[in-house]
């Protein structure tokens, strides 16, 4: 047994000691995260109890298991409700889980517990049906609010070819624009107080400063801000449906929308569960290459916040010098993978190819001008007094409120929580690598872009550590359900044949079972929870992105501010569209 | 002055200033891009300098669109306004000796009254349009010019101390004499500048507009030639407060023989204008109330500091 699974056993056995008359069943699941079966009944009680040792809910899920075929061992469910709790001082998780039947897919909400709940029972109410009792708002989040069924249940279908023909007749199109009417009753807002009527200004869904596709409707006092809701869905496609339609192999592209600024980093979780589930152990070239690519990609989407965020703050210049030093480290990108925003490069076993010829000189002149370039960006930007009176004490959260409200990443680390999951919990080969994590204390927009910058410097040391001990090697595991496998004896036999052939027109069989693999992402803390059922595609594909509980919070922070300072808000968090709807 | 030269000064004005304004919606963008390091417009013609006659063409051709929404005659009037009001404000500035549209003995109360009314454009624009975010763009257009008007008027009476009229000629001719006034004004000259970018509100005194905050502030809803005259006005904004910044504070059509009068006068305001486009790219946006206690907190107190002590000087030395 793993020294990872014997504490997941301790830790369960444990919890039965602590609340005897709880009843739980425990799953053996192949990322060793304790994973216990508990009673609808209790599920408050001992969230409640848990939340003293693992400060954030870290995700909450549906599972529509009616057509999963290897379920040995599980309590009857038609519908699984899954919460992933994290602990960052004991740096462990659990997962728990309730199981529903189709006749009362009735739960009680948790929002009470961990206030983030409330965006996932949402989420969870719109894609499976499942009913939130006591839920304050359980409205449709991501779909539009004229859809009709749930989109993640097996029966729904997939495509829209699956469906009748789509027809825009002028009575729906009515019909869907009085349906995004905002309407201040139903979010419990006031339409005026005694002493004033207030305005409800609709910023977004098309707005320079949203970030793509996000609206925010604002109940304003002249332009202090009294109140905020948040809404998204705009730039939902379905990812996570896709997932069960797509091979384990060709979803990969996909993933690399998610985050769009991410590109390769979105692979890694994904990637890395999937080996984990097949049980492939990746060569340590591969794990190099991987950790470099993915550095240079927090480098890019990092730069292109740093942009942003000054160019929401009114400065005009600062962006095009970050992008001009971003095409820079393109280049790069594209004489490696071959793509540039979303090369879809990684591949389960390893990557696609190797390094190319003269790799190390591109990465060693980019190494050497990024330096100066920050330093010059430092002084035109962070040190701009004017960006200072603009974003410092605007947009406050403490460590505890982050942690309630599920904020990871830079916007954790701006608080003054020392924690990265790349240092504290290391995945994929980071434990060899020297990098400091940069902290600051006042959990303020201004903290959060240098939280950014600090990082970028940091990235960049890895990036040298990465050339300057580049292990020899493949770099593609030697497995069967590598994708695809290594081509040097499939002309020589036909097993090996086979294989190729199977895995490229089929994809790869990978083998029962649950997994998840969650990374430090550009953004936060980004999760892919993968349940196989021992066929070429996944079962449910979970994508715990980083963006979504961020924006949650952003009414929160800006009550009271005026709308210039909301935009520096949401300039400083630092969000992504894709990763938030998925 | 013969009648002709009168009209020549007079359509040679008004053809310089559009044309001034219409060039520097190319060579604002071309010098940004040169700031940026990329290249900014230049494709149509030689270093893309058609540009702007293709950028007038276009707005010409636009449709020309009133929200059904929109209080209509205001709607069409606001564009206008500022227009005429920063064109009338041109009628005051002497260009090089003699020429010069008419020399009023109260040139420099003209001219401030002129760019007072401008403001009444971005407002009524606001207000027209019916839109939440023009609405929120007028309001502070309206405490901006506000705030901003009361020193930019302050800043000046020392210069008009020193010269004694209020004739725009006579501040040239006295500079003449008593050397620029930016030396002996030099704190009037920092409040004017300020004042003077806040009234052609551009960044970083764009908050009327800022298109990070409110889309496009007071002018949203405006498209076709209606959203041109609020750019030709912004631009002709900007020309003439850099001539009057020169006219005030750098000496005017002074300067050495080897070049006319008219050639310094013309440098100087483009060095200026050149600043001023520098200052949009080098600057963020302060928030509408930091603006507003910059300008009541610092500048006000200065202007009557300098003014106290400029009474002073003139009276007992």
């Amino acid at each position: 047994m793993s020294a990872s699974a014997e504490h997941a056993l301790t830790a369960t056995v444990e919890l039965r000691q602590r609340l005897p008359h709880m009843s739980f069943l425990t799953q053996q699941t192949i990322d060793d995260i304790p994973t216990l079966w508990i009673l609808r009944e209790q599920l408050c009680e001992i969230l409640r109890f848990l939340k003293s040792d693992y400060e954030m809910l870290f995700d909450l899920c549906g599972v529509d298991e009616r057509l999963r075929a290897h379920r040995d061992g599980l309590p009857p469910s038609d519908y699984t409700v899954v919460y992933h709790l994290m602990s960052f001082k004991q740096c462990r998780d659990i997962r728990l889980k309730v199981a529903l039947s189709e006749n009362d897919i009735n739960l009680p909400t948790i929002a009470s517990v961990y206030p983030n709940a409330n965006w996932y029972e949402r989420e969870a109410w719109d894609m499976f049906g499942i009913n939130f009792s006591g839920h304050p708002n359980l409205y449709r989040i991501l779909l539009p609010p004229t859809w009709v069924g749930h989109a993640l249940r097996k029966d729904h279908p997939a495509r829209a070819t699956e469906m009748g023909p789509f027809h825009m007749t002028e009575e729906r199109q009515d019909k869907e624009q009085e349906a995004l009417r905002f309407r201040p009753e139903q979010w419990g807002l006031k339409r005026k107080n005694k002493n004033t009527e207030f305005m409800f200004l609709n910023l977004g869904p098309n707005h320079p400063s949203v970030h793509g596709v996000f609206r925010i409707v604002l109940q304003l006092d002249g332009e202090v801000i009294v109140d905020a809701v948040p809404e998204i869905g705009y730039h939902h496609r379905g990812a996570e449906k896709m997932a069960e339609r797509q091979t384990w192999h060709s979803y990969i592209p996909y993933t690399d929308r998610i985050d769009y600024l991410g590109g390769v980093m979105n692979n890694l979780p994904y990637v890395m569960a999937v080996e984990k589930l097949a049980g492939i152990t990746v060569p340590d070239r591969a794990r190099v290459i991987r950790i470099m690519m993915a550095e240079m990609f927090r480098i890019s989407s990092h730069l292109v916040f740093y942009g942003t965020f000054a160019q929401d703050v009114g400065q005009m210049s600062p962006v095009f010098y970050m992008f001009s030093d971003r095409e820079r480290l393109f280049r790069i990108v594209e004489a490696v993978t071959g793509g540039r925003m979303h090369p879809a490069w990684f591949r389960i076993g390893g990557v696609a190819q190797d390094l190319p010829k003269g790799w190390h000189e591109m990465f060693t002149d980019f190494l050497d001008w990024m330096p100066k370039r920050l330093d010059h960006f430092d002084k035109m930007v962070m040190q701009n007094s004017i960006l200072k009176q603009r974003t410092k004490h605007i947009g406050v959260y403490s460590t505890a409120e982050a942690l309630d409200w599920g904020i990871t990443g830079p916007g954790l680390r701006a608080t003054g929580m020392d924690f990265d999951f790349r240092r504290d919990r290391p995945y994929g080969g980071y434990d060899q690598f020297d990098f400091e994590v940069p902290v600051y204390n006042n959990g303020d927009c201004y903290d959060r872009a240098m939280v950014r910058v600090d990082e970028i410097r940091q990235s960049l040391r890895i990036i040298r550590q990465c050339v300057a001990n580049m292990p020899a090697g493949p770099y593609k595991a030697d497995h069967p359900a590598t994708t695809p496998p290594p081509r040097e004896r499939t002309m020589q036999d036909i097993e090996t044949l086979i294989h190729h052939f199977v895995n490229v027109s089929w994809g790869p069989v990978i083998p029962e079972g649950e997994c998840s693999v969650t990374i430090e992402a550009t953004k936060g803390l980004n999760m892919y929870y993968l349940t196989s059922d021992g066929g070429t595609n996944s079962y449910r594909t979970r994508i715990r992105a980083p963006s979504f509980p961020h924006l949650q919070q952003i009414p929160l922070i800006s009550r009271g501010l005026l709308i210039p300072d909301l935009i520096a808000i949401l300039a400083s968090i630092d969000f992504v569209m894709a990763d938030v709807d998925r | 002055m013969p009648g002709w030269l009168i009209y020549f000064i007079i359509f040679g004005t008004i053809f310089g200033a559009f044309g001034g304004a219409a060039v520097l919606i190319w060579f604002e963008r071309r010098l940004l891009g040169i700031w940026q390091d990329r290249l900014g417009p230049n494709r149509v013609g030689p270093l893309g300098i058609g540009l702007a006659l293709a950028d007038v063409i276009k707005l010409f051709a636009k449709e020309d669109w009133v929200p059904p929404f929109a209080d209509k005659f205001v709607f069409v009037f606001a564009p206008t306004a500022i227009v005429m009001a920063m064109l009338l404000g041109f009628a005051v500035v002497p260009f090089a000796p003699g020429i010069h549209v008419i020399d009023l003995n109260i040139a420099l109360l003209f001219f401030m009254g002129m760019t007072s009314l401008a403001v009444y454009s971005v407002m009524l624009g606001g207000l027209a349009s019916n839109n939440k975010y023009a609405l929120l763009g007028g309001l502070r257009s309206a405490a901006q010019m506000v705030s901003y008007e009361v020193f930019m008027g302050l800043s000046l009476m020392g210069v008009v101390m020193l010269t004694g009229s209020f004739s725009l000629v006579d501040i040239v001719n006295t500079q003449a004499e008593k050397g620029w006034f930016v030396f002996s004004q030099f704190f009037g000259f920092v409040a004017f500048m300020m004042a003077g970018i806040a009234e052609s509100h551009r960044l970083p005194f764009d908050l009327p507009e800022a298109e990070h905050e409110l889309v496009a502030g007071f002018h949203t809803e405006y498209s076709g030639m209606k959203f041109g005259m609020f750019m030709v006005g912004e631009y002709l904004g900007l020309i003439l407060i850099s001539s009057m910044i020169c006219t005030i504070f750098f000496g005017g059509w002074l300067g050495p023989d080897f070049l006319p009068p008219i050639f310094w006068f013309t440098i100087k305001t483009f060095v200026f204008i050149c600043f001023f486009i520098l200052l949009r790219a080098a600057i963020p946006r302060p928030r509408y109330d930091q603006l507003m206690i910059f300008g009541w907190q610092y500048l006000l107190p200065l202007t009557l500091i300098n003014l106290l002590v400029t009474g002073a000087v003139v009276l007992w030395l």
